[in-house]
């Protein structure tokens, strides 16, 4: 960057924002890389290939993965009616979709877990007409993360709705082109980029998510077992290598998820001529 | 194919848009609807396009009642003041639009598609950029494309909002022209709407004046112009010198050679070319001075001041070629005499 800069301040902002990642993100992650140069080779991959280890990694990417495109669905049909739609109570609505954000997670575990189990209110209802049990199953943690993931998908995709320009709309209509095909062809490709992004955000939320599963999941090993809870119960064991070497391996995982997601949404705005 | 619209009023709320137009347009013309903002004039044309629902009357396209038609099945193109283009679809994507949404049974084959997308982009000159997305486009370039995709899905009529609103001025005068041509090329019913009247009058055939959800003339260019049919038709087309006969002195105007024995009303517009003016003569008793002058190109415009016997000087413009101009040797703070050789009367 040049000194004749338009923007004053990059020297100081830069270093800022170097001190900030560096304190804030670079230092405690490289600690995590670092202690786990502690294990040898063959002692990491025997902690990693443990049946109850494997288990709760499927068990977790699994469940992230169906709630987020759970979440990416339902959050754009709560984003397409607060944008598109005026009705009475539009502005409680509007509040409501935050909620998940400021509920401190343990209080939303400790509630979903009430309402979901087998006698609890809804998870009654479910047994009895459906024959299915949410609570400590798999289903379970879906239940909590879509909970947690709701809002970001109806926060991003919101203001590009927003945005979005209904003569093009009209265009497309004045040029024959059916409701649905509107909506196919013009509507959904303008959105799907910001959609991409609240799906990306949500997984990445329901990974690491913690306080709100444990309390619904049950925490049956094989079954229901989440790997932040099997962390932390290496680190109630003062197993900290194990602990470690699996939060590294999480670490890896996601870090590759998130660039594929990435790559992805660069294509997806390429093909549409956003860059 | 011709329009013809009976009775069309629209409110919204409490204010009335259109108030019971009745308009006929006949097959091939280019029409402009003009007014000041807020007459009513685009929401007359989405009417007609079906983007907007009228309150009452009807809607004839080719003698064919169109009211209940939904935007799209009007067999309409539209082409909107920002253009509207699909940001996320290529030049060639968004022309050939039209085309691939058709059903299945009328949806014409890749290749033909292909070619009829081509043929449309070497119409507007920018076939070059087909590959490209709206946003690499200037303006100029994505109304151009803008009217191409319009034109892909042939339709019997054309109807265009503000079609060069958002472009600058040198584009806008290219653009004007090209319109002219291209409408003279494909002959197809087209109406735009502006609130320029320089531009209706350079590019329409026909024009009709709206004002306060009404239309208050409609002619061509040069009906409207040489014999307005009220005065706001009067002071909307071209500049127009305005006297109102019961403020002001008529004797003064009787000196200027406009006799106030044939008065046709109260209100007296006058054309700035319409008025003569000549050097007094040092002891004339003319209270007419000269105040200053601005070139417009081959004409020179000429502000004098009216003292007025009883009330406040009041300005009147004059318009005369430069060289007559200059054979006058007039200078700041001369007295002149003027002529009157036409006016327009109004009540």
């Amino acid at each position: 960057m040049s000194q004749n800069s338009i923007m004053p301040g990059f020297r100081p902002t830069i270093g800022f924002t170097v001190v900030y990642l560096s304190l804030v993100v670079l230092i405690p992650l490289s600690t995590l890389v670092f202690k786990s140069f502690q294990l040898n080779w063959d002692d990491y991959v025997h902690i990693i290939t443990n049946k109850r280890v494997l288990s709760s990694f499927r068990v977790s990417f699994t469940t992230a993965l169906a709630a987020s495109l759970i979440a990416s669905f339902f959050g754009f049909i709560v984003a397409w009616v607060l944008v598109r739609y005026s009705f009475f109570g539009k502005r409680f609505f509007h509040a409501l979709i935050d909620f998940p954000f400021a509920l401190p997670t343990a209080v939303a575990g400790i509630v979903l877990a009430t309402v979901f189990q087998p006698s609890g209110f809804l998870g009654k209802l479910l047994i009895d007409t459906l024959g299915v049990q949410v609570a400590f199953k798999p289903l379970g943690i879906v239940m909590a993360l879509i909970f947690i993931s709701i809002p970001f998908v109806v926060r991003t995709v919101e203001p590009v709705l927003l945005e979005f320009e209904t003569s093009m709309e009209e265009a497309a209509s004045s040029l024959g082109a059916t409701r649905l095909q509107v909506f196919l062809k013009v509507i959904f490709p303008n959105v799907f980029p910001a959609l991409l992004t609240g799906f990306a955000l949500s997984f990445a939320r329901g990974v690491g998510e913690y306080g709100s599963v444990i309390f619904i999941a049950g925490n049956l090993p094989y079954v229901s077992e989440i790997v932040p809870l099997l962390i932390v119960t290496k680190l109630e064991q003062f197993d900290i290598q194990g602990a470690t070497a699996i939060a590294l391996t999480m670490l890896v995982i996601s870090f590759l998820l998130l660039l594929l997601i990435n790559m992805l949404q660069y294509w997806v705005r390429k093909r549409s001529g956003q860059l | 194919m011709s329009i013809l619209l009976s009775n069309i009023s629209k409110k919204f709320g409490a204010f009335s848009a259109l108030d019971n137009i009745n308009l006929e347009i006949p097959e091939g013309e280019l029409v402009a609807l003009l007014g000041p903002s807020g007459c009513g004039k685009t929401t007359l044309l989405r009417i007609i396009a079906g983007l907007e629902r009228a309150d009452q009357g009807r809607i004839l396209i080719s003698g064919q009642d169109r009211t209940e038609h939904d935007v799209s099945k009007r067999g309409i193109g539209f082409v909107f003041q920002h253009y509207a283009l699909f940001r996320h679809m290529t030049v060639f994507e968004n022309v050939a639009f039209g085309l691939r949404v058709k059903p299945r049974r009328d949806r014409p084959s890749n290749e033909v598609i292909a070619k009829k997308v081509h043929a449309l982009l070497e119409l507007v000159q920018l076939d070059w950029l087909h590959d490209r997305y709206p946003d690499q486009l200037s303006g100029g370039q994505r109304q151009r494309i803008a009217l191409a995709r319009a034109l892909a899905v042939e339709p019997s009529v054309l109807l265009l909002d503000e079609p060069f609103g958002a472009l600058d001025a040198s584009v806008r005068k290219d653009l004007r022209q090209w319109l002219r041509n291209l409408h003279h090329d494909l002959n197809v019913t087209s109406i735009f709407v502006t609130h320029d009247q320089e531009e209706a009058m350079e590019v329409a055939s026909q024009v009709v004046v709206l004002n306060h959800g009404k239309i208050e003339q409609q002619g061509a260019p040069s009906e409207i112009y040489d014999h307005p049919s009220n005065a706001f038709v009067s002071g909307f087309i071209g500049q127009t010198n305005v006297f109102n006969l019961e403020h002001q002195d008529t004797d003064w105007l009787q000196t200027a050679g406009l006799s106030t024995l044939q008065q046709q009303g109260k209100i007296v517009h006058v054309r700035p070319h319409d008025i003569v003016i000549e050097k007094s003569a040092l002891d004339s008793d003319a209270f007419v001075t000269l105040k200053d002058w601005q070139h417009l190109g081959a004409l020179i415009r000429i502000e004098l001041v009216k003292n007025s016997v009883n009330g406040q000087p009041a300005s009147v413009y004059a318009e005369m070629p430069n060289e007559q101009f200059k054979r006058l040797h007039l200078n700041k703070g001369d007295k002149v005499d003027l002529k009157i050789r036409h006016a327009h009367w109004f009540h």
